[in-house]
């Protein structure tokens, strides 16, 4: 295994307010590949992207990262928030212009990757468009566009997809899977469907709440093309199945409500 | 939709209609309540006395708003960069805000040798504080998960309030302004109530006075009826203003 892209030892974050949202968190992510953090909520998984990300500082333990910065002194990290989160005063084009022009890119200079970055998510068109014009889905695409276009090594995504539609979602998913393939990204993806983890990932991080921590760490190896026939077949029957159980496992271990 | 917008103005006419043909019919002296042609018959007739001292009045208006959005915008963004300076100065605008204009306005006109300078602090200090405390809202009303890419990428302290706080706090700023419009205009009339000044540089207030003193009602009307085409006048601005700024993003003006 190449050296680790996101290496992360013993990390532990308590909120001022007392809350242990995370504690003695280890996990090594390779390059190149995608993880799932999968728990209910309250286990401390967007805690742990956002520590990973740098949004948030660890009370205990390191985060390291060892991607390479983006093109222009741009992060090596981008990060797709559960809401599409886009500036609701500016158009498709500008909100995923945004990226570059915090970098000190002009319109102008910018214009050619917004236009492909946008194109290449399905919304070739849209440029001129207000988020508010758009479906939730397609407001989700631009802000991937968003998250893309400043060609980070890393992907982070807390939980993007939870409040489309079923269909929506699974179209959302192949396509996600062919942009991650396409550009050799590393990901780590938030989210409580077991269905959409074993759907995604190459492994599966399974964490459990009362203090949050990773309780199992499940590998669910590719090969097979990820698509609807997959989903329809024992083979993915019967990882969902493991993947359940290792999660009821983990919350029968955690304290439960009235004794935490 | 044509009747939509067509009947506030029916509605309007008939209300004047409805005005004239009493006035008429009951035979009202016209000290006790002019009927709308004499209004506008005195408009137009005493319109060269009325037209300086209007102009006065929006001047004091205008100036006080244009203050106001100057001051309560510098005030707001010294409070969204250090709320150690809030804790400081809000209870001074508290202050200002809930003391009655009427109750300052004889100290103001004590302190300041101007007339027009008292007047104009009269107007600013029941104008400012709308665009003050609606400005200091917007200004934290910036989306978290926005203020967190901010971060992730890294922007300037300069990025962060041009792309970022000022839209999202441009919809408050535009309400406060809105506010604030027609609270000028007040403050403007009742400060030069209580001046009570008499002369060539007086505004409409002053003509009210005047013609009250000299029971010439239809005259009052006069410059009344300048005084509320005023107030529309900036209604009217200021929505439009709202529009063309909000009108392609914010659920306000959907």
């Amino acid at each position: 295994m190449s050296a680790p892209v996101i290496r992360v030892e013993r990390l532990g974050r308590r909120f001022a307010s007392g809350t242990q949202a995370l504690t003695d968190a280890s996990l090594s992510v390779a390059a190149g590949e995608f993880v799932a953090l999968l728990g209910p909520s309250g286990c401390g998984k967007s805690t742990l992207l956002r520590l990973v990300a740098g949004l948030d500082t660890p009370s205990e333990g390191v985060v390291q990262l060892q991607a390479p910065a983006g093109p222009g002194g741009l992060p090596p990290v981008g990060f797709v928030f559960q809401e599409p989160t886009l500036m609701p005063w500016a158009s498709v084009a500008d909100n995923v212009w945004l990226p570059l022009r915090l970098a000190g890119q002009g319109r102008a200079q910018a214009q050619a990757a917004v236009q492909a970055q946008l194109a290449a998510v399905g919304l070739a068109g849209f440029e001129r468009a207000y988020p508010r014009e758009l479906s939730g889905g397609m407001r989700m695409r631009v802000s991937i566009a968003r998250a893309l276009v400043a060609q980070p090594g890393v992907l982070l995504m807390d939980e993007p997809f939870a409040a489309l539609d079923e269909i929506t979602r699974q179209r959302l998913n192949e396509d996600l899977l062919g942009w991650w393939a396409a550009r050799a990204l590393t990901v780590l993806f938030v989210t409580h469907s077991v269905f959409e983890a074993v759907t995604l990932a190459q492994r599966i991080v399974v964490m459990s709440a009362r203090p949050g921590r990773i309780a199992e760490i499940i590998d669910n190896p590719g090969g097979q093309p990820r698509d609807d026939h997959w989903r329809g077949s024992p083979d993915f029957a019967a990882r969902c199945a493991r993947v359940s159980q290792a999660l009821r496992r983990a919350a029968a271990a955690a304290p439960d409500d009235a004794t935490a | 939709m044509k009747l939509d917008r067509a009947l506030p103005w029916l509605v309007f006419v008939a209300a004047l209609a409805t005005w004239e043909i009493w006035v008429r019919v009951a035979d009202v002296p016209h000290y006790i309540l002019p009927s709308p042609s004499l209004v506008a018959a005195t408009l137009a007739q005493h319109f060269a006395s009325l037209a300086p001292a209007w102009w006065y009045t929006v001047k004091i208006t205008v100036g006080a708003l244009a203050l106001s959005a100057a001051s309560g915008v510098l005030l707001a963004s010294l409070f969204a960069l250090s709320p150690w300076v809030e804790r400081s100065f809000l209870p001074f605008a508290i202050v200002l805000q809930v003391t009655p204009i009427v109750a300052i306005a004889p100290l103001i006109l004590i302190y300041v040798d101007s007339t027009t300078a008292a007047l104009l602090l009269c107007a600013w200090i029941v104008a400012f504080f709308p665009i003050l405390s609606n400005t200091v809202i917007g200004l934290r009303s910036a989306d978290a998960n926005l203020r967190d890419l901010f971060t992730l990428y890294r922007a300037t302290p300069w990025q962060r309030l041009r792309l970022l706080l000022t839209p999202s706090a441009l919809p408050y700023f535009i309400g406060g302004l809105k506010i604030a419009g027609g609270l000028s205009l007040i403050g403007a009339v009742v400060a030069e109530f209580t001046a009570g000044a008499a002369g060539r540089e007086t505004g409409l207030a002053s003509r009210i006075l005047e013609a009250s003193f000299r029971t010439e009602t239809p005259k009052m009307f006069a410059a009344l009826v300048l005084v509320s085409l005023t107030g529309v006048a900036i209604f009217w601005l200021f929505n439009g203003l709202s529009r063309l700024l909000l009108g392609r993003w914010h659920e306000s003006e959907r």
